[in-house]
């Protein structure tokens, strides 16, 4: 959750008064508040944190981080499954097995 | 240098490390504030790399780890409550409160739901008018923006059942307080670059000069680190205790204007306990007088909980900078991301669970074999 993950603008729509944005990051595509970096457009780089972009970056730079997070498994922390993380790491069944049973 | 074919350009790795071994000639400790800087420390094997003189210790900069204890009761509190529909960032799942956590308490039978942004929290309280909605909301300067526009839009859209745990805090402080500690080594500092994206860098010069301490903003990818750590120690062989930005491509000196100002109008700074730490002076943001409706330590009257911190973790001096996450007793034994004593085993970005992780544990080999990371 700490870390902002870079991401490229894909579209952009106004929603209820809000700029918003589709955004790609490396494969993974999520909805991105464009409030912070109103003048923000399709195709540029953008760091995101928690759905929010909030600062503009160079698409190398972007192309670099990216991979390193993926290396570094950050990706799958921050776009994975957090209940099946969850569940493995206590060492249990995920939540809906239980309550399946 | 065993590591450093991986990088992803080991030319410009090694003249940096010939750069710094040939720059060194006295020791220095830098602490490297942000959690993130510390994983690519130890997946890399940077403080391997650079000379025995230099030093990293790592720093408070995971959010995860410093929420107090306290903070977390609340939250299983409230996310206990029949009619309460509780919403969280994933990492905070596993974060023990007293005695239990968050997943336990979803498989209790609370409703409790991973978001990835707190907007899509308020979209949740948007399609259940008739339940309370809670988004926990903690983090740093890059978090607390986006929190700050999801109850400002709460309030502007007249969204009634959403509230927010509020448990922010600032860098600044924190850098303040480490280097009052009597027993605090730290000569320089590599700053958190995506703080600074949006806070920009005026909060440090003044720290800078009065502790006389380099202060470089930095990165994430080795590269950065090593250009931090090479400018941090050239001030330092100067004697020179500037704020210095390695983190350009990233971070304007002035951060995010539009960011900073919902900051300023949603919270006001008061101050905040960190786990491990105690309490720091104006290191923290709360909600203002004008969102109190939408306060939920206020709206669910938990603000008299209080929880006395386990003694037998010692995560506090690791998160100061005292201890190296291995010299903990606990550490592998008793404290492992499946059975974490503290938050710093049990987050993701915190520096045990990156010891943990990465294998690195300067144990006897007993206890290395025990601690070694189920994968």
């Amino acid at each position: 959750m700490c870390l902002a993950v870079p991401g490229r603008v894909l579209d952009i729509e106004d929603r209820d008064g809000t700029r918003m944005a589709t955004v790609d990051f490396g494969g993974v595509v999520k909805e991105v508040c464009l409030e912070y970096l109103p003048d923000l457009e399709v195709g540029e780089y953008a760091i995101v944190h928690v759905g929010f972009a909030l600062q503009r970056l160079d698409e190398e730079s972007a192309r670099q981080t990216l991979e390193l997070f993926a290396e570094l498994g950050m990706l799958q922390e921050e776009f994975g499954d957090a209940w099946e993380m969850a569940a493995q790491e206590a060492g249990t069944v995920p939540v809906e097995e239980v309550r399946n049973q | 240098m065993k590591y450093i074919d991986e990088f992803q350009d080991p030319e410009l790795a090694r003249r940096l490390l010939d750069d710094i071994h040939a720059t060194v000639t006295r020791p220095w400790a830098l602490m490297e504030v942000c959690g993130g800087q510390t994983h690519s420390i130890i997946r890399h094997g940077l403080d391997q790399l650079l000379p025995d003189k230099v030093e990293l210790i790592h720093g408070p900069g995971c959010p995860v780890c410093v929420t107090p204890l306290e903070v977390i009761d609340k939250a299983l509190e409230i996310a206990s409550r029949p009619g309460v529909i509780f919403c969280s960032f994933g990492d905070m799942l596993r974060v023990p409160g007293t005695g239990r956590d968050l997943f336990q308490v979803r498989g209790e039978g609370g409703d409790v739901r991973v978001v990835y942004s707190p907007l899509d929290a308020l979209r949740i309280a948007q399609q259940n008018p008739d339940r309370e909605v809670v988004f926990f909301g903690i983090g740093f300067e890059t978090t607390a923006p986006p929190n700050a526009m999801t109850v400002h839009q709460a309030r502007k859209l007249g969204i009634p059942n959403f509230s927010m745990l509020v448990s922010h805090v600032r860098v600044p402080p924190a850098i303040e307080a480490i280097m009052s500690s009597p027993s605090c080594r730290v000569q320089g500092f590599l700053a958190a670059g995506h703080v600074c994206s949006v806070m920009g860098v005026e909060e440090y010069p003044e720290l800078a000069e009065r502790f006389r301490v380099p202060i470089v903003v930095t990165g994430f990818e080795p590269l950065d680190i090593l250009e931090g750590v090479r400018r941090a120690v050239r001030q330092l062989e100067r004697g020179e205790h500037t704020v210095d930005n390695a983190y350009a491509r990233a971070v304007r000196p002035e951060g995010n204007p539009a960011a900073r100002a919902m900051l300023e109008d949603v919270f006001e700074v008061t101050d905040r306990a960190w786990r491990g730490i105690g309490v720091i002076p104006d290191s923290g943001w709360r909600l203002s007088p004008k969102y109190r409706d939408h306060d939920a330590e206020h709206r669910f009257s938990v603000g008299g909980i209080r929880t006395e911190e386990p003694a037998q973790c010692r995560s506090g001096e690791v998160l100061q900078g005292l201890l190296k996450p291995h010299e903990c007793e606990a550490f592998g034994t008793l404290c492992t991301p499946r059975t974490p004593l503290g938050a710093t085993m049990v987050s993701s970005e915190g520096a045990c669970a990156a010891y943990y992780l990465y294998r690195r544990l300067d144990l006897p080999a007993g206890k290395a074999r025990e601690a070694s990371p189920v994968v």
